[in-house]
């Protein structure tokens, strides 16, 4: 089975994120890059898949060169290969899904397999617009993927607001990872070292001919405004929690 | 000077802390109170990669560069003690030996098996007479057809629970004194060979150190491990080795220690504002900074030179002073800046202070490093 894994570089969840007056996007220096975690289930998922059906897991990336980190981290998780397409460019989802589904439709994939949706901007759109673009079958916010590779059919369950829905589809198919899909592993230091090894080709996005101009322009970026310091109640037990009482339904306005 | 580490390095180092944090911190206060590194624990850190830090790619291992090591162990240092040491006697002296001086069959043996962990390695030397004097050692060899047989009492061996194969230096001719002694590659196998009971320690609890007894051991004489009669050398050059693997070690412990230090100082309220207001806590926390950042320059330079083919012995030595003395330092400051907390044992602080003691004593006590140096100066200058 060949298997492609789209994968995003974002900050680290735990980044401050800064902002100065007028700026369309977060300053960058001194931030911590790592994959976005729900591409890390996406990747576990195409490596048991491997594992269990043999193939190959192609690691599919878009960004700057600085991409190369969590693309390393991907091939230590043990993807095969991968494929960089590089730009310096601020994209919206239109144009990555563009591009990344002209690299997948140049070499055909039977699964192509992504996060729901990236914690950087948490648009959750490049997925589904792949699936567009390819004119492929989708399934979104998957939690539990079943793939029947002889008659190519995949049983997914995808996770829906309280409740969950059992979908069939065949393949090729385009995937969404939830959490809960899997564990995603530790990638091993005797496969960091293999990974170095291991071929990521570069493609400059121009070259892609596809047309690069956005659909979505960021006109302006605030921070969300400073909490308010926390109340300390003091005081015997029976008043403050009187006075608890007050607040949560007079200011809280959740009681 | 190029100071960067190879981005393989820095994801090995982000992987290991990684570890660290999920998988080693949390069981932390069971392994220091029941005195036992989980099996599960172990059995995680296998498939991490963590037993192969010092064995040759082609042996299954990472084969890494002194300064690579170096940088994995700063890493391993920021946790318990008693876990990391388990790794660092397996990593360094308990495996350096076959590694550096091992047949090719020796090598196939005994590292594949190494580098996974499913053999872990052990290092005995030191007996009830023979501490900082190693070579008055007493344990016999003796030649009796393609085997030697062994007889002598072991003290102090770490892993010696959990090691499947020992490097032993024994006394083959009792006339020519340190040039009389002769390693051996023991599996705990061999007939004659029995692991004493475990020693209680003032710290690092998980690790386990405890005697052995050979009674009519039987080796086979494949098992010598170098020549006959180098075995006081061998035993020099793989403590040498592990010494700057040590203090990489003592390194990460530090630094985890002034972290912790720092954030308390700066959280804890008396007389209406941070300690860390108060001049002499800033010059604690200053004096450990200062001192740790000269250890890991240290650290890196020593394991630079053995990397270049360098003889380092007399630089080896003082890294492992520095270290083992700032590390104790430091660990002395970290209580003092924490106040009660940092003696009560539901914080870590304290076990680091205990933990950092051994780093005096073991492999060579400071003092007889400090011999070792000085008996180089004066090589140095006497020529
Ligand atoms: C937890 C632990 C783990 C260990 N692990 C191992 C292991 O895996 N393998 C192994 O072989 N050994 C191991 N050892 C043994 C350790 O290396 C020795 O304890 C150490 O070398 C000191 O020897 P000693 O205890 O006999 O002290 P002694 O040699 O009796 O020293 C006592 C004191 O006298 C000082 N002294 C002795 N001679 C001199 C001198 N010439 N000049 C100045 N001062 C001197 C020493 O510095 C020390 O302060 C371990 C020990 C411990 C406690």
């Amino acid at each position: 089975m060949k298997i492609l894994v789209l994968v995003k570089q974002v900050p680290d969840t735990a980044t401050k994120i800064r902002l100065n007056p007028g700026d369309t996007a977060i300053q960058t220096d001194g931030i911590k890059w790592v994959i976005n975690p729900y591409d890390e289930f996406a990747i576990e998922e195409c490596l048991r898949l491997k594992e269990k059906a043999g193939g190959e897991v192609v690691v599919l990336s878009l960004g700057p060169s600085r991409v190369e980190e969590a693309i390393r981290q991907a091939l230590a998780m043990g993807a095969d290969r991968a494929i960089h397409v590089m730009t310096d460019a601020v994209i919206d989802s239109q144009v990555a899904a563009r591009a990344l589904a002209k690299v997948a439709q140049e070499e055909g994939y039977d699964l192509i397999v992504t996060g729901k949706q990236a914690v950087d901007d948490d648009q959750a759109q490049v997925g589904a617009l792949v699936a567009v673009e390819l004119g492929l079958p989708q399934v979104t916010v998957v939690i539990e993927l079943n793939v029947d590779v002889e008659s190519r059919r995949i049983r997914a369950e995808r996770e829906l607001e309280g409740a969950s829905e059992i979908v069939e589809l065949p393949m090729p198919a385009v995937i969404t990872a939830q959490r809960g899909l899997n564990e995603p592993r530790y990638p091993t230091l005797p496969n960091i070292m293999k990974a170095k090894k291991k071929e990521v080709k570069s493609v400059p996005l121009d070259s892609l001919g596809v047309d690069t101009t956005p659909w979505v322009r960021v006109e302006e970026l605030t921070l969300p405004p400073e909490r308010p310091a926390a109340k300390i109640l003091t005081g015997e037990p029976e008043e403050a929690a009187k006075e608890l009482a007050r607040l949560l339904h007079e200011e809280a306005k959740v009681i | 000077m190029d100071f960067t580490l190879s981005p393989e390095i820095l994801q090995m180092k982000a992987a290991v802390r990684d570890f660290i944090t999920h998988e080693v911190e949390p069981a932390a206060r069971r392994i220091e109170e029941e005195d036992q590194v989980p099996d599960s624990l172990i059995e995680a850190s296998r498939a991490l990669g963590l037993f192969g830090i010092s064995i040759p790619e082609e042996y299954g291992g990472l084969g890494l560069s002194m300064v690579d090591k170096c940088a994995i162990f700063e890493e391993l240092g920021q946790t318990i003690n008693g876990y990391t040491t388990i790794l660092g006697a397996h990593n360094g002296i308990g495996s350096v030996g076959i590694v550096t001086f091992g047949s090719p069959e020796q090598k196939s043996r005994y590292l594949p098996r190494m580098a996974s962990g499913e053999w872990v390695g052990a290092f005995a030397l030191t007996e009830p007479e023979a501490g900082s004097n190693a070579a008055a050692i007493r344990t016999t060899a003796t030649k009796k057809g393609t085997r030697y047989v062994l007889n002598g009492q072991k003290i102090y061996i770490t892993n010696a629970p959990e090691a499947h194969v020992f490097t032993v230096m024994a006394v083959t001719d009792p006339y020519r004194g340190a040039k009389g002694i002769t390693s051996f590659i023991v599996e705990k196998t061999f007939p004659g060979f029995r692991v004493g009971t475990v020693e209680k320690k003032m710290g690092l609890h998980g690790s386990h150190t405890a005697q052995l007894y050979f009674e009519d051991l039987e080796v086979p004489e494949e098992n010598v491990l170098g020549q006959e009669g180098e075995g006081y050398v061998n035993a020099l050059k793989i403590l040498a080795n592990g010494r700057a693997g040590l203090a990489a070690r003592a390194l990460g412990s530090c630094q985890y220690l002034l972290d912790r230090s720092t954030r308390y100082a700066l959280e804890r309220q008396q007389f209406e504002k941070p300690i860390f207001e108060q001049q002499i806590i800033q010059h604690y926390l200053a004096e450990m900074a200062t001192e740790i950042e000269t250890l890991r320059w240290m650290t890196y330079r020593v394991a630079w030179m053995a990397d270049q083919g360098a003889n380092v012995i007399k630089e080896a030595a003082m890294l492992k002073l520095y270290g083992s003395e700032v590390y104790n330092r430091v660990a002395d400051k970290a209580v003092q800046i924490h106040g009660g907390i940092g003696y009560i044992a539901d914080y870590p602080i304290e076990r680091f202070y205990r933990d950092a003691r051994i780093t005096r004593i073991y492999e060579g006590t400071s003092e007889i490093q400090k011999n070792i140096i000085a008996a180089q100066l004066k090589k140095e200058y006497a020529e």
